[in-house]
């Protein structure tokens, strides 16, 4: 069934095309379960279909796409252990809905269908309100709380429902530095504390090449996976971005060496 | 008036009225939400090509159109998930296309002409005891449905594609709505005509959607305000001897003005309570 390893996601020559176009190919990779993978590459790369595939919300042309050993498509009722925190997620500012009610949705699954939320799932609700730093808010209308907190919000709903993976699109987009830091650091932690393996996907790369243990760069096919130093430091990191940021290396290098070092 | 509820006929009304009246709050709840108005409109009318076709054929209408409705609205949601087309413009080719039916199978029978008034505007005086039976039972299965599906429909109105990355099967539900959709708008159309339910789906759940905060008190507010409708619309309108449907539909609108002039006021009230310095300044 899958590698054979400790890999919670398991990826072999994938390939993806939507509407007959090839969107990915050639993408290997293995996740070992409870580390933090940056996903990088330029607009369009097929950062954000290759999220769709491991969450079973699109095929694979070809090749192989496993998560929790099994094909996501597959995974029926077990897909609430991946949790997913969509780019700019749209919605309606005004639908009625607090912060609480918002996380309660991440479980609608876990609990299944004909059944209603019960006491522990309303404690399992707070708690992950309160993790993610959000107490005191739970009875907010969603759109009355700044883009940070709904982004946090949208996390919560991500993870209260006994989730192992958790993927994130463009996680950062539209919070300013200190808020992207906390971000991460509060990844960090509910990583280390829920054992989750986190994949996060971004077209900054300064941004993930600071905080993640490993680095994959993809422009439709994968160009390199490593370690942050050796894949910021890489040719093939330049390649496909099709473009030469001597510019930023430096202060890529330095960042990185802070955050690890920290 | 009080006088007019001994009879048998206006309990049977005020009965059917509130049924409903109760029904579209419910659903107008999630048409509002998922924005499926426009369904709503397609869907309604063209449930007229399944009453002309029972009709002429002899079956029950309102039965007729039940399946008509629904495999309009199937059908709707069938392409537009397709993605070659966008939804608006499914309805819009599959909902006059099926009123056409209607009207060419119509002119084929001249004498049921009649009839056909009754189904365009509403006829709720004439709800016989069968009818009755009939919203009874409509309205029973489709609130078991949502309600035992309510938190993956609320789920799948606010935010799909999540919805759909968790593992619930969004596709299904989907199809769950609009069946729900179509066979409470068929049982509208006795109450207010094909012509109007649209307003008792859509605006109930509008004014919900002003005063209330939370989607328990707009599901709430929707229903007591559809409800009140009814009642009311009913009792003015045989006071005033004026069209049942037609009033029932005008005491909503002059209720949804009334909310959004209270929702203003408390927005604006709110505003100032938060950020006292702007108004003097």
């Amino acid at each position: 069934m899958n590698s054979g390893n400790s890999a919670i996601v398991h990826v072999r020559d994938l390939a993806v095309s939507i509407d007959g176009h090839p969107v990915l190919w050639d993408v290997t990779f293995d996740v070992a379960a409870g580390s933090f993978l940056g996903i990088i590459g330029p607009n369009g790369a097929g950062k954000t279909t290759l999220l769709r595939v491991l969450l079973g919300l699109l095929p694979a042309t070809q090749g192989v796409a496993e998560v929790l050993g099994m094909k996501p498509s597959e995974l029926g009722r077990r897909a609430h252990q991946i949790g997913y925190v969509p780019q700019r997620p749209e919605f309606d500012p005004r639908f009625p809905v607090s912060v609480r009610d918002v996380v309660m949705m991440g479980r609608t699954c876990c609990l299944g269908i004909l059944r209603f939320p019960r006491r522990a799932d309303w404690e399992a609700v707070e708690d992950t309100i309160h993790r993610v730093g959000l107490a005191g808010l739970e009875s907010r209308r969603i759109g009355e709380l700044s883009g940070g907190q709904q982004q946090r919000a949208f996390l919560a709903r991500a993870l209260c429902a006994e989730t192992r993976i958790l993927l994130l699109d463009e996680a950062t987009t539209g919070l300013d530095l200190p808020a992207q830091h906390e971000l991460y650091a509060l990844l960090q932690r509910l990583r280390r504390d829920l054992q989750l393996t986190v994949i996060a996907v971004s077209h900054d790369l300064l941004e993930l090449g600071a905080h993640t243990d490993k680095l994959m760069c993809i422009n439709g096919a994968m160009h390199i996976h490593g370690n942050p130093h050796t894949v910021l430091e890489s040719h093939e990191l330049r390649a496909a971005y099709r473009c030469e940021f001597d510019f930023l290396s430096d202060e890529v290098q330095a960042r990185v060496r802070d955050e690890h070092q920290c | 008036m009080l006088d007019a509820l001994g009879f048998a006929f206006m309990q049977r009304a005020l009965l059917a009225g509130v049924l409903v009246a109760t029904l579209c709050g419910v659903l107008g709840f999630f048409v509002v939400l998922k924005r499926l108005a426009f369904i709503g409109v397609g869907i309604s009318h063209s449930a007229f090509g399944g009453i002309a076709l029972g009709l002429l054929l002899g079956v029950e209408p309102l039965l007729a159109a039940a399946g008509f409705a629904t495999i309009v609205a199937w059908g709707v949601g069938w392409i537009s998930r397709k993605g070659r087309l966008h939804e608006d413009t499914v309805i819009g080719i599959l909902f006059s296309s099926a009123m056409a039916f209607g009207v060419a199978l119509i002119s084929l029978s001249r004498s049921y002409q009649v009839d056909l008034f009754g189904y365009l505007f509403g006829n709720i005086l004439a709800v016989s005891p069968a009818d009755l039976w009939m919203l009874g039972g409509i309205g029973a299965v489709v609130l078991l449905v949502v309600g035992l599906l309510f938190k993956e429909l609320l789920f799948l109105a606010f935010d799909e594609e999540v919805a759909r990355a968790s593992g619930l099967p969004v596709t299904r539900l989907y199809f769950v709505l609009l069946t729900c959709l179509a066979l409470t708008i068929v049982a509208a159309i006795r109450v207010v005509g094909l012509i109007l339910v649209e307003a008792l789906l859509v605006i109930p759940a509008a004014i919900g959607y002003q005063l209330a905060d939370g989607y328990r008190g707009m599901l709430g507010i929707a229903v007591c305000s559809a409800a009140l409708s009814a009642v009311a619309g009913l009792c003015i309108s045989y006071v005033l001897d004026i069209a049942a449907g037609a009033t029932i539909v005008l005491v909503l609108t002059a209720l949804f003005f009334a909310a959004v002039g209270v929702g203003r006021v408390r927005r604006r009230g709110s505003q100032a309570a938060s950020n006292p310095g702007a108004v003097t300044g």
